[in-house]
């Protein structure tokens, strides 16, 4: 392929709409039909091929406009973390278990949307006034913790009911504060560039479920699809602040502002040189903000993408997002607009060559 | 075969990044094939022979990655903090030398720690290339590199980094040169990515969908964590029973242990409470098949200097010789 003419990708408010409307929708992991039926509206005006799985997942495939052309899987997971209702205690108080890996410290005193009827809540647990010094210094436990649906919520709960934060998205100059960027920013990703799809690629992309409790969705997805690559496009946790203590923060996973992290190492891939490589110099040719996520523990669907069948080259790239896996997240749409503008380069120049010698 | 295992472990390339150890093995067994393939994660799989009437297509894996470190940031006083690929046990790292694929080498060390007689979490560690700042510093984030440890000659034994599992690739390049006759289909796999939960080996039986599989990797010998069923250095290979990921198939292990005495090989068994090789993710794929493993005791393994008999290593390799050249019977 010839040098591309760097096409620069404007988030707009098409774009701002598109990713309120996801996040504030509910979809919990093996909940996730309110975003699927989003999705779905949304793709169908670009899509050649729409199915829905056993498992759930949304496939989406664009067909290439010539004979022999490269198949680029995307995935982006649709579900979010949340949690489960367990048992009524009466008085519209309810105990609950979590779905996917949230965050103890903080879920109480989060306002929280339950089952289809949406019946609105909070978590509660022991007020400061009546909490003792050991409980002062140390994690309320979810556990002692219920959802509190009020006298109206009594007995319109019942086991098995999903719960999802109730968090309603903001936009504030070049800040979005929203429950469920990770990982509403990817599926929104992903229905951008199948708007914006190159004719020369078989575009397949995978909207997959149950990926915050074990990549459950993409494994699937991929068995089905079987690409000559695949790239996870999710979001990752910043920690990106100063220390305390005045030394250096040498963890920081990936900061806010430095453009798309694109993935070398985490605890369940070790992504495909070439693909990060080819990531790299698009990069750097078009000039895009870009980081290296630190190599380090946490993952993407890629872990379940790259050992399916005799093998998938992979790669994930995510929109960074500070305080991950609670009820509110914070990113930058400067950060999305540079990762749509490096996803949208990298399609356009993506051919067979770029894997044609053996992985590094 | 002293000589391979010493090119063999001289060899960087930790898991992800085979590239370089792979040429070294495909150099050594480029001519006893024709059919010679590397897949979409990297394993170089050789087939050779025929599956005749009495014969299988049989699986034999040893993974050629090795343990490593990959830079995880530069600190603005040019120190290196790093990430681990596969298991980097703590107490190896003070004063261990690496060196990365680009050539570059450092020194590890660590942070003041608050108490001298505990050893620190890796990430308290440090590798020091002689950088004075983040600016000449000559590594960036996600370069890679492993121990730097020459090959050395203890008596009949041998000391070298990542023997775990250069000195299998050592046994199977042996048994590939000497093997005649075999009735079987055979496919050799050097496997990547094993130390990272043996990904190559995955897709390898995936493509290839042997009858039957074993997987050749070392085993920790000494009793470093209080384990009752330890094996022993200079005692024979170790024909595995179980370990934390697999339970092998009982008529494998009758089989391989007829086989050893049939031949007068001494070996011994392996139970293991730590650890799981290749041979977990062969024995599940697609609807599954008789799975076992060949084990070489081995000392401090996942250190810069692991240790193990020469013995053994030729004991291995007659023993999976005469393994693969006669048919197979499970009982």
């Amino acid at each position: 392929m010839s040098p591309q003419t760097k096409s620069t990708f404007k988030v707009g408010k098409a774009q701002l709409d598109l990713l309120e409307e996801l996040t504030n929708a509910n979809g919990v992991s093996g909940n996730e039909i309110d975003i699927r039926e989003i999705i779905r509206k949304k793709v169908a005006p670009y899509a050649d091929e729409i199915k829905v799985d056993g498992m759930g997942n949304l496939l989406v495939v664009k067909h290439a406009k010539k004979p022999n052309a490269i198949k680029v899987m995307l995935d982006a997971h649709m579900d979010e973390v949340g949690f489960m209702i367990v048992e009524e205690d009466g008085d519209g108080l309810y105990e609950f278990e979590q779905v996917g890996g949230g965050d103890e410290r903080q879920f109480v005193s989060k306002p929280v949307c339950v089952g289809s009827q949406k019946l609105p809540g909070v978590i509660g647990s022991k007020p400061i006034h009546l909490a003792t010094d050991d409980e002062m210094h140390s994690v309320i436990s979810q556990q002692s913790m219920r959802i509190d649906l009020g006298p109206a919520g009594k007995g319109k709960a019942k086991r098995g009911d999903y719960a999802a934060y109730a968090t309603k998205f903001i936009r504030s100059g070049d800040a979005i504060f929203a429950k469920a960027l990770d990982n509403r920013l990817g599926c929104a990703t992903l229905i951008e560039l199948l708007r914006t799809a190159p004719d020369h690629i078989e575009l397949l992309t995978a909207f997959t479920v149950q990926e915050e409790i074990g990549l459950r969705g993409a494994m699937v997805a991929a068995y089905d699809f079987y690409p000559q690559l695949a790239i996870a496009v999710d979001s990752t946790p910043a920690f990106d602040f100063e220390r305390p203590d005045g030394n250096e923060n040498t963890q920081y996973n990936c900061k806010l502002g430095g453009g798309p992290a694109i993935y070398i190492a985490d605890r369940g891939t070790l992504s495909d040189p070439r693909l990060i490589r080819f990531l790299t110099r698009i990069a750097e040719e078009n000039k895009i903000n870009f980081q290296y996520r630190q190599p380090g523990g946490g993952g993407t669907d890629s872990g379940a993408l790259h050992v399916t069948r005799g093998g998938i080259p992979s790669v994930s790239v995510s929109v960074p997002g500070r305080y991950a896996h609670t009820a509110v997240m914070v990113a930058r749409i400067s950060d999305w607009q540079d990762t749509l503008t490096l996803l949208q380069n990298a399609l356009a120049a993506v051919t067979p060559e770029i894997l044609s010698g053996d992985r590094a | 075969m002293k000589n391979l295992i010493k090119k063999l472990t001289e060899t960087s390339s930790p898991s992800g990044y085979e590239s370089a150890i792979r040429e070294v093995i495909r150099a050594e067994i480029s001519s006893l094939s024709t059919n010679i393939k590397v897949d979409a994660l990297g394993n170089l799989i050789v087939t050779m022979g025929k599956k005749t009437d009495k014969g299988l297509r049989i699986m034999i894996a040893a993974h050629m990655d090795e343990i490593g470190v990959i830079v995880s940031h530069v600190e603005k006083n040019g120190l290196v903090r790093f990430s681990n690929l596969g298991t980097i046990l703590p107490q190896y790292l003070v004063g261990s030398r690496v060196v990365f694929l680009n050539g570059v080498r450092g020194v590890i060390n660590q942070d003041r720690p608050d108490d001298l007689h505990k050893i620190m979490t890796q990430d308290k560690h440090f590798i020091d290339v002689g950088a004075a700042s983040d600016k000449d510093c000559p590594l960036k984030i996600g370069d890679v590199g492993v121990f730097d440890r020459g090959f050395v000659e203890l008596g009949k034994r041998v000391s070298a980094k990542s023997l775990d599992d250069r000195v299998s690739c050592a046994v199977m390049i042996e048994v590939m040169k000497t093997i005649k006759n075999s009735p079987h289909e055979l496919a050799f796999v050097f496997s990547t990515q094993e130390e990272v939960q043996s990904k190559g080996a995955t897709t390898a039986a995936y493509e290839i969908e042997p009858d039957l599989a074993i997987a050749l990797d070392v085993t920790p010998s000494l009793d470093i964590v209080g384990v009752k069923m330890q094996v022993d250095l200079g005692k024979g290979p170790a024909i595995k029973v179980r370990d934390v990921g697999m339970l092998s198939d009982p008529r494998m292990v009758r089989w391989m242990e007829e086989t050893a005495k049939k031949n007068n090989i001494a070996y011994q068994l392996e139970v293991l409470d730590i650890g799981t090789t290749d041979a977990k993710v062969m024995q599940i794929s697609k609807a599954g098949m008789p799975t076992g493993a060949l084990s070489i005791p081995c000392r401090y393994v996942h250190s810069p200097s692991e240790v193990l008999d020469m013995d053994d290593v030729q004991a291995t390799v007659t023993l999976l010789t005469a393994l693969l050249n006669s048919p197979v019977s499970l009982e």
